[in-house]
């Protein structure tokens, strides 16, 4: 079973991590000796202007890409070493993807969407199993009236949520999301941070990329990055709850009305 | 993963665009369809072909008459001397190897029965003409060799004939009228149907050539003299010692041509045969390309498929499919394409042939050989030309995958 705040083992450690993209003769220092701990249960933003390395390190920690240089320790394994599939199964069973841009397959119900990673995971499962599994997901982002309904049937929160259920269906230890909020307005996005801190109230590791301060301020912990390097590292001062945020945005719009 | 997973996958991708499926499918089934149509056909017409010879006697044997056309007897040598009477004695008596033999005297004729009346062939021929052909009796029996002798006024008629003249009733003891001379029936034959040419088989009346030569065409040679080998084997010896009798019979110098044709079934099975069998090596051909041009479809639609689905195969590596799993899911994708097209086109096929079969008449016959071969060859065209696309979906990065526009 995975895990809690409890465990002394760091979810994430990171020395000096480096990416370095070769395009032709120039070479771009994407992530620069990047050391980093993210401890079980921690809710990280990691901020920074466009183009700060801010994706290049999530793709490092998601095991999408390998670094260039230094070591990662997911959960105490030594990542550098695996081998593509045991990668993928790392990717499958340890982490949880949510995209700027939702990544759905079109014409497919929400509920085979959460079901893709059960697919792909090492022990199969039975086709009931697969349907209680991605029904229970849903019903955690709050969405089990919609799940036959394609992505082009949703609004862009419901997708983000439908996203954010594939993310969990296996249940894994670190949720990592990559601009969540990008293509949300802003009472949208509160509602998913709603669901971030709620998953990260039960034990669950976020980190989390965005661009606007305003979300950060979310999370527990705000990262600066700049021209590939962490900059700063601090706790978040004056946090917001994102559920008391939207009993004011009821509360104005109903003042509106009124 | 399981591989039960990989089907499902692969049949959710193929539902989601379900136009493109079929369309892709459509040149599968139109090749498997036509390969099936077209080896149905010529395989119809090779058994039909060989069934046909089949039923004219198998080890049957034509001596034809190069000179009888004329119906006159050429003494001289040069265009050869017409089979006489006692050619064929000879033959009967002479020929080791034989189950019989007998004269084909041809007239067509009006034959009438009351006040019905046919215009029908009426074949001189002796007591062995239905061992010769390989024919049975439906009723009565075969005139007997005394009445052959004494010319008899006897008849044996074809099915066709005994049902337009008798409707039906029992021809055996009725006496009908060929060329207003009165003939009494003793036997109908059975009946065999028309042949490829369309020609009706059973339309023939059969009476002893003694009769027919006297009493209808007043010659005193024939055309043809068909015998019956005992066996197959036999033919070539029965042909030659027939080659060896007349042309000593008609005194042919050595260095002169024989002065009849002999045609073997046997011969013309193999014949008849090989050509159908080249037939059907043509069509089959001709179709075979069509299913290699539905299988190229296939390629050609599963590289825009994997450009199209670039992000869709990032996501996947995504959430945890590997190289393989993609290669997979691909390659079960354009299987399931190029085998159900198969399945579809084999049925399409059989339609096809039917519909041949029944407007044009043709026999054809769809084997269960090329219904496997067609499921095979489909399955292996999926393999074949869905493994490019599929090891390109397979190589794809992830990130570049799902960055991808
Ligand atoms: N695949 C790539 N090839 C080359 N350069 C890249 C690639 N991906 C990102 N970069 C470069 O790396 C730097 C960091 O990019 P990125 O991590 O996407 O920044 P951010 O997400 O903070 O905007 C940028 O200068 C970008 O141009
Ligand atoms: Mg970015």
């Amino acid at each position: 079973m995975k895990t809690t705040a409890a465990e002394p083992q760091p979810v994430i450690r990171l020395e000096s991590l480096d990416k370095i993209y070769q395009t032709g003769a120039v070479a771009i220092h994407a992530v620069r000796e990047v050391s980093l701990t993210v401890a079980a249960g921690e809710f990280v933003a990691v901020m920074g202007p466009s183009g700060s390395g801010k994706s290049t390190l999530m793709n490092l920690i998601g095991c999408l890409d390998r670094p260039s240089g230094g070591h990662y320790w997911l959960d105490g394994e030594e990542v550098g070493a695996l081998s593509p599939s045991a990668l993928s199964q790392v990717r499958n069973q340890q982490l949880g993807f949510v995209f700027q841009g939702f990544n759905l397959l079109s014409r497919t119900s929400a509920l085979e969407n959460v079901e893709l990673p059960l697919l792909y995971s090492a022990h199969g499962h039975g086709r009931r199993e697969l349907r209680r599994r991605s029904q229970a997901a849903l019903e955690r982002v709050g969405l089990t009236d919609r799940a036959a309904h394609p992505p082009s049937q949703l609004s862009g929160g419901q997708q983000q949520r439908v996203a954010i259920a594939r993310a969990l269906v296996n249940e894994p230890a670190l949720l990592l999301a990559d601009e969540p909020t990008g293509n949300l307005d802003t009472r949208t996005s509160i509602e998913i941070m709603a669901i971030f801190q709620k998953l990260n109230r039960k034990g669950m590791t976020i980190l989390m990329v965005t661009h606007e301060p305003g979300i950060a301020r979310y999370s527990r912990r705000e990262i600066l990055m700049r021209d590939g390097r962490v900059v700063s590292d601090q706790p978040v001062r004056e946090r917001l709850e994102a559920v008391q945020e939207l009993g004011r945005w009821q509360g104005v719009a109903m003042e509106e009305q009124a | 993963m399981k591989f039960s997973a990989t089907w499902m996958i692969a049949l959710r991708a193929l539902r989601r665009n379900p136009m493109r499926t079929g369309l892709t499918m459509l040149g599968i089934i139109i090749g498997v369809g036509a390969v099936i149509a077209m080896v149905a056909i010529g395989t119809g017409a090779k058994a039909e072909v060989a069934a046909s010879i089949e039923q004219m006697g198998q080890n049957m044997v034509m001596i034809i008459s190069r000179a009888a056309r004329s119906g006159r007897v050429h003494m001289g040598s040069d265009s050869g001397v017409a089979l006489t009477r006692q050619d064929y004695d000879a033959i009967r008596q002479e020929i080791s190897g034989l189950v019989g033999a007998t004269p084909e005297v041809r007239v067509n004729a009006q034959v009438a029965y009351g006040n019905q009346n046919v215009n029908t062939t009426i074949y001189g021929v002796s007591e062995d003409y239905p061992a010769v052909r390989a024919w049975q009796f439906a009723q009565g029996e075969h005139f007997t060799q005394m009445e052959i002798r004494g010319a008899a006024k006897v008849a044996v008629v074809g099915q066709s004939v005994a049902t337009n003249l008798f409707g039906g009733g029992n021809p055996v003891g009725q006496v009908v009228r060929i060329q207003s001379a009165p003939y009494v029936v003793v036997g109908v034959l059975r009946a065999k149907g028309g042949n490829r040419m369309g020609r009706d088989q059973d339309d023939l009346v059969l009476v002893p050539w003694t009769s027919a030569q006297v009493r209808l065409t007043g010659r005193t040679t024939f055309r043809v003299i068909s015998v019956q080998a005992e066996s197959a084997e036999r033919i070539p010896d029965v042909v030659e010692q027939i080659l060896a009798l007349l042309r000593q019979r008609h005194n042919i110098r050595e260095d002169q041509e024989d002065d009849v044709k002999i045609f073997n079934m046997q011969d013309m099975l193999e014949m008849a045969t090989s050509t159908a069998q080249t037939m059907t090596i043509l069509l089959g051909a001709i179709a075979g390309v069509s299913l290699l041009v539905g299988g190229i479809g296939i390629m050609n639609i599963m590289l825009v498929s994997v450009t199209e689905r670039t992000r869709e195969i990032g996501l996947r590596m995504a959430v945890g499919a590997r190289a393989a799993d993609i290669l997979l899911q691909f390659l079960v994708e354009a299987v399931v394409l190029s085998v159900c097209g198969g399945v579809i086109g084999i049925g399409l096929g059989y339609g096809m042939a039917r519909v041949v079969s029944e407007k044009f008449g043709w026999s054809t016959l769809v084997s269960l050989d090329s219904v496997l071969a067609a499921f095979l060859f489909s399955a292996i065209i999926g393999i074949f030309f869905g493994f490019y696309p599929a090891r390109k979906a397979a190589r794809l990065d992830p990130i570049e995958a799902l960055r991808y526009e």
